[in-house]
C-alpha cells in the first residue's frame, strides 16, 4: 500500500505508483455514499448537529440548529440496530462507536481486528453493502439498514468460501491476524473482478497489510479462488 | 536394546519433508480463532495506559480524581509516581480499567499530569551532537590491520547505515487478566507461554501491598497469537499494571496497546551507523577490515553487531559505540544484531569488488575460505545465481541502459546458530486411538503447532488429521519461549522422543495379541504390524487392547542420555533484482531470492513460508520502514501505520525460494526464523548501487535518499 508499485521500462504502469487508488476508493466510496445518503446519519451529520454551539449567531445558524436538534442523538446511548449476517443485532450504542468496536466490543464478532484504527491496514474489513469498508472508520450509527457482512458468515458450517480453502492451501497467513480482513477484502474483489490477473490482485488487495510476510500465500489463493469460483475454467 | 529416536530414514518419512497445511488455518481464515485481543470474559473491564507526552521529564504531580470521577471508571493503577523520571515518549505512567473501552479512553484524556520538562536527545545518525551520551560499547582488534591497510593493494572506506525499525505486530502487546482468588489467569499475546508467569509473579511479589505471589498460581494461556518477531517476551510493565488492576477491581482485565504506543514502547530493531573500511589485493584476497560504528538501543546499549559478519578478514579492527537515547527500548528482531551486521558487511564488499573492477560475487567466492561454511555458501551462491541469473543481470555498477530506468543486482549472505531450546513434552494414547502431544509451547505463526503433530503423527503412523496438539498453555509441560530459532529443534525434539516412548508402551500391551515381542512391531500407515511377517491391527484396534487405561511417554531436549535430533548453524544467501526511476528515486522490487539450509526440514511448505516472511519484511525495511523521531520536540512522528511504511502486496515483486533438502538431513532439525531474515537489506541495498552506480548509504532507500545520492554522480 505504501510502496510505489513496480516499474517497468516503459513506464506504463508508473501511473498506479503512490498511494494505492484501489484502496483509498474503498474507503472514499464507503465515506461518499454514506455522505449523500438522504435518511442515513453520517459522520459529518453528526459533527453538524454538534457543532452548532452557543456561539453561533444569526438567523440561519438558528434555523439551523432547530433543523438539527430535531435529527440530533447522543452522546449518551442510543438505540440502533445493525444487520450483520442477514440477523438484525439491537444494541444501545453511544453514536461514536465505530462499527469495528460495536462489532468486537458489543457484540461479540472478533473476526474483524483492530489493528491500525485509521483506516489504513484493512485487518478490520467487513463488507458492507456488497462492498468492503474498514470498519474502524465507520460510525455503528451510519451502518444501520445496510447489510453488514462479517468473516463469521463467509464460511458455511464446515465448508469453507473457496478463497478461505486457498488461502490454507497456499499458507497466505502466518499469526492470522490480519487474514479475516485480506479473506474478506479477497473475496468482497472476487465478487466484481471475477478473473483478475496478478497485477489486478496486487492492487485490488493492496489495501491490506501483512506483517508476516504473506502475499506470496495471498496472491496465489486469490487466483485460484477465481479459478474454482469461475468453475475451474482458465485465468489469464 | 536401547530405544531409538532417531528421525525416520528419508525412504520411510511418510509427512516429515512434506507439504502439511498449517493446522490452524481453518480457525484463521474463518475468525474463530481467538486471539488475546479477541478475549471477552464475563465482567470483563477495559483498561488503557496513561504514557508520557515528553522524550524526558521528571513527573511533578499526578492527578486522578476527575477521571476517578468518571462513571464506569473502576480502578487506576499508578505506574511510575510523581518524582519519576520517564526517559521516552510513551513511557507507561498510570493504566485505568472501566466498564468500556470507550469510557477508558475518556478517563485517560481527564487524568492530568504536571512534568518538569528535562533535556532530551532522540536522534542518534549524527553522532557529533550526542555528546556524553557517547559510550564505548566494544572494541576488538585481530591481527595486525594497521599494517595489513598499509600493504593492500586497494583500500574501500565508506559509510553505511539503517535506523531503528519497529515490530509493528499487528496484535498488539498485552493480555487479559483474571483473578479470582488465589488464582491468575493470564490470556497473553505472548512469545513465552512458559515464563512470562514466572515474570509477573516475580514482578508482583515487589509490590509489599500484594505480597508474595508464586509462578504456581499463574496460568499462562495462549492458543494464537499475532505476530511477535522478537518483540513479546516479557509481561511487560504494562502485564504487571494489568493484573494489579484485576486484583483491585476482582473483575477480568483486558489491556491492549493502541496502535502508538505499540510502535513508542514495544518494539525496536536498534539502528547501526558508521565507517567501514576495507582492504584487498588486486586478485580480490580480503586482507583486512575496520569499522567504526554505533548504535542506539534506547536509554541503554544494545551490544554490538557481530562484525566483520560471517566473511572475517584476518586482520581486523570493530569499534563500536553506544548513544543514550530518549526513544523507546530496543527488543530482539528476528536475528538480532545480524541484519545490521549483513548491511555493514555486504556494502562495504561490494563497493571494494566495484573499486577492485570485480563481480561481488567473485569477490565472495574468492574469500569463501573466511567463511565457516564455506561448501554450504559456495553452492548456495551457484544456485541463487541460477535463480536471479545473475551472469546475464549484473554488470559494472550504473546500469548503462538508456532511459530512467535503471536496473541492477546485490546480494549478501548469513548465518545463524538456532540451537534447540530446552522442551519437555507428554504424549499419551487413549483406548480409542486418540494421541494427544501436550506441550507448554506456543505457535507465534510460524507453525510450531503443525510441526508438533507432523512428528507425533509420523511417529505413530498416522495421518496427521488423527492427533491432536494441546499447547499455548503453561499448564502443560514447560516448552522454551520461541525466539532466536530454537523451537522448532526443541518441540521436534521433544515430541520425538515422547511419541517414541509411548508408542512402546503400547507396543508392549499389543505384542501379546501377535505372540511376538514388541520390538518386531512397527507403527505404520494407521496400522501396527509385525515386521517381515503378514499380521497386523488397526490403531484403533490395537489402541482398543488397552482396556480402560491410557499409555503416555515423556520425552525431554536435551535428553540426558543424549541422543541428537536437532542441531545449530546454517547458512543462507540471497539476491535481489531491482529497478531504480533515477528521475523519481523510485526503487522497485523486481525479484528476491533465497537460498537456505535448515537441516531436517520438517514441513517443507511451513518452513518455505518462513523464508517468503522473512523477505517480505525485508522489503519493509530495505525500502520502506523506519522509526522517525523528531529532535526539537522530542516527538515519535510517525507511530501509526500511514506514516511508519510497510510493504503492500504489489511491493514485493516476485520471490522465489530455494530450501536445502537432504544435503544436511544427517544434522537434524535446525530452527528457520532468523536466519532469513537477515540479508534482504543488504542484498537489495547492493542491488540498487548496481543499478546506479553510486551508493546510497542508509537503508530504507528512499526516493529522497536516492536522488540525493544520483547528485553525487553514478547513472544519470
Amino acid at each position: 500500500m505504501f510502496g510505489y508499485g513496480r516499474l517497468s521500462r516503459d513506464r506504463t504502469d508508473f501511473a498506479t505508483k503512490g498511494r494505492c487508488l484501489v484502496s483509498s476508493n474503498k474507503t472514499n466510496e464507503g465515506q461518499s455514499k454514506t455522505q449523500q445518503r438522504k435518511n442515513g446519519f453520517s459522520r459529518r451529520t453528526f459533527m453538524q448537529g454538534v457543532g452548532v454551539g452557543t456561539g453561533a449567531v444569526g438567523a440561519g445558524v438558528l434555523t439551523q440548529e432547530a433543523k438539527a436538534a430535531q435529527d440530533l442523538v447522543g452522546p449518551g446511548p442510543v438505540a440502533m440496530s445493525l444487520r450483520i449476517n442477514g440477523k438484525a443485532h439491537k444494541v444501545m450504542l453511544e453514536p461514536r462507536v465505530t462499527l469495528l468496536d460495536a462489532l468486537r466490543n458489543h457484540l461479540d464478532y472478533t473476526g474483524a481486528k483492530k489493528v491500525c484504527d485509521r483506516a489504513t491496514c484493512g485487518a478490520c474489513t467487513v463488507i458492507v453493502d456488497g462492498n468492503p469498508v474498514y470498519a474502524c472508520s465507520m460510525l455503528a450509527i451510519e451502518a444501520q439498514g445496510r447489510d453488514i457482512e462479517t468473516i463469521e458468515s463467509l464460511a458455511s458450517g464446515d465448508e469453507l468460501h473457496p478463497v478461505q480453502k486457498f488461502f490454507i492451501e497456499n499458507d497466505g497467513q502466518q499469526c492470522g491476524f490480519c487474514t479475516p480482513g485480506f479473506v474478506l477484502a479477497s473475496k468482497a474483489f472476487l465478487d466484481k473482478n471475477s478473473n483478475p490477473t496478478m497485477a489486478e490482485v496486487e492492487k485490488g488487495l493492496c489495501g491490506n497489510i501483512c506483517r508476516c510476510g504473506t502475499y506470496v500465500g495471498v496472491r496465489q489463493a486469490v487466483l485460484d479462488a477465481a479459478g474454482e469460483l469461475r468453475g475451474g475454467a482458465s485465468g489469464d | 536394546m536401547a530405544t531409538n529416536y532417531d528421525w525416520p530414514a528419508a525412504a520411510d518419512r511418510s509427512l516429515i519433508g512434506g507439504n502439511t497445511s498449517r493446522l490452524d488455518g481453518p480457525d484463521k481464515v474463518t475468525g474463530r480463532a481467538t486471539y488475546a485481543y479477541d478475549r471477552a470474559l464475563p465482567g470483563m473491564l477495559t483498561a488503557r495506559l496513561v504514557t508520557s507526552p515528553h522524550a524526558h521529564a521528571r513527573i511533578t504531580k499526578i492527578d486522578t480524581s476527575a477521571a476517578e470521577a468518571i462513571k464506569g471508571v473502576r480502578a487506576v493503577d499508578i505506574m511510575k509516581g510523581e518524582g519519576t523520571e520517564v526517559q521516552w515518549v510513551g513511557t507507561e505512567i498510570l493504566s485505568i480499567a472501566a466498564d468500556t473501552e470507550d469510557i477508558a479512553r475518556d478517563a485517560v484524556l481527564a487524568v492530568k499530569i504536571d512534568y518538569e520538562v528535562l533535556p532530551h536527545l532522540v536522534k542518534e545518525e549524527n553522532i557529533e551532537n550526542a555528546g556524553s551520551a557517547v559510550k564505548p560499547a566494544s572494541d576488538k582488534t585481530e591481527g595486525d590491520p594497521d599494517t595489513a591497510f598499509a600493504q593492500a593493494d586497494v583500500v574501500h572506506e565508506g559509510y553505511y547505515g539503517l535506523p531503528t525499525i519497529t515490530h509493528c505486530c499487528l496484535e498488539s502487546h498485552g493480555q487479559v487478566v483474571d483473578w479470582s482468588g488465589d488464582e491468575i489467569i493470564v490470556y497473553a499475546s505472548t512469545q513465552a507461554v512458559g515464563r512470562i508467569g514466572a515474570d509477573l509473579a516475580k514482578n508482583l511479589s515487589r509490590d509489599e501491598s500484594i505480597g508474595n505471589v508464586s509462578p504456581n498460581q499463574i496460568r499462562v494461556i495462549t492458543p494464537v497469537m499475532g505476530g511477535g518477531f522478537g518483540s513479546k517476551f516479557a509481561i511487560d510493565a504494562w502485564g504487571v499494571s494489568c493484573a494489579k488492576l484485576s486484583k483491585k477491581t476482582g473483575r477480568p482485565v483486558k489491556l491492549m496497546l493502541d496502535r502508538d504506543e505499540e510502535l513508542q514502547i514495544a518494539g525496536g530493531r536498534p539502528s547501526d551507523f558508521g565507517t567501514i573500511k576495507v582492504a584487498a589485493k588486486k586478485d580480490g584476497t580480503l586482507v583486512a577490515y575496520q569499522s567504526e560504528t554505533w548504535s542506539t538501543g534506547g536509554v541503554t546499549s544494545r551490544g554490538a553487531p557481530p562484525l566483520p559478519y560471517v566473511m572475517p578478514p584476518p586482520n581486523h579492527k570493530v569499534r563500536h559505540l553506544s548513544v543514550a537515547t530518549n526513544t523507546g527500548p530496543a527488543r530482539a528482531w528476528r536475528g538480532p544484531n545480524h541484519p545490521q551486521a549483513a548491511v555493514l558487511t555486504w556494502g562495504a564488499y561490494t563497493d571494494l569488488a566495484a573499486k577492485l573492477d570485480m563481480d561481488p560475487m567473485d569477490l565472495l567466492l574468492k574469500n569463501i575460505g573466511l567463511t565457516a561454511r564455506p561448501d554450504v555458501y559456495r553452492k548456495e551462491l551457484a544456485i541463487g545465481a541460477d535463480m536471479i541469473s545473475w551472469k546475464n543481470r549484473w554488470h559494472p555498477p550504473g546500469d548503462k541502459t538508456p532511459g530512467p530506468i535503471k536496473r541492477g543486482v546485490g546480494l549478501s549472505m548469513h548465518t545463524w546458530g538456532g540451537r534447540p531450546h530446552d522442551s519437555n513434552c507428554e504424549v499419551t494414547i487413549h483406548p480409542d486411538g486418540t494421541a494427544v502431544a501436550a506441550i507448554g509451547s506456543q505457535d507465534l505463526g510460524s507453525g510450531t503447532r503443525t510441526v508438533i503433530a507432523i512428528v507425533l503423527a509420523e511417529t505413530l503412523g498416522l495421518p496427521v488429521e488423527a492427533v491432536t496438539v494441546a499447547m499455548g498453555d503453561s499448564n502443560y509441560p514447560p516448552s522454551g519461549a520461541s525466539g532466536g530459532s530454537t523451537t522448532v529443534g526443541g518441540v521436534s525434539s521433544s515430541t520425538r522422543r515422547a511419541a517414541v516412548d509411548a508408542l512402546e508402551e503400547l507396543k508392549k500391551v499389543v505384542a501379546p495379541a501377535f505372540g511376538v515381542d514388541a520390538d518386531r512391531l512397527v507403527a505404520k500407515d494407521g496400522y501396527i504390524s509385525v515386521s517381515g511377517a503378514d499380521q497386523r491391527l488397526s490403531w484403533k484396534a490395537a489402541c482398543k487392547k488397552l482396556g480402560a487405561r491410557s499409555v503416555m511417554g515423556t520425552g525431554k531436549q536435551p535428553d540426558r542420555n543424549g541422543g541428537k535430533l536437532a542441531d545449530s548453524g546454517v547458512g543462507g544467501v540471497q539476491m535481489a533484482d531491482v529497478s531504480v526511476d533515477i528521475e523519481t528515486g523510485v526503487v522497485s522490487m523486481n525479484k528476491l531470492i533465497a537460498v537456505q539450509d535448515c537441516g531436517l526440514i520438517i514441513d517443507l511448505k511451513l518452513a518455505k513460508s518462513q523464508v517468503y516472511g522473512s523477505l517480505i519484511m525485508g522489503v519493509c525495511w530495505a525500502l520502506y520502514e523506519e522509526r522517525i523521531y523528531d529532535q526539537a520536540t522530542g516527538q515519535y512522528l510517525n507511530a501509526d501505520m500511514e506514516f511508519y511504511k510497510l510493504a503492500g502486496i504489489g511491493d514485493i515483486g516476485e520471490l522465489d525460494v530455494h530450501m536445502i533438502t537432504g544435503d544436511y538431513d544427517d544434522r537434524g532439525v535446525i530452527g528457520l526464523g532468523e536466519p532469513p531474515a537477515i540479508s534482504p537489506g543488504a542484498a537489495i541495498g547492493n542491488a540498487v548501487f548496481n543499478a546506479i552506480g553510486v551508493r546510497v548509504p542508509t537503508l530504507p532507500v528512499t526516493p529522497g535518499k536516492v536522488l540525493a545520492a544520483l547528485e553525487k554522480g553514478g547513472t544519470a
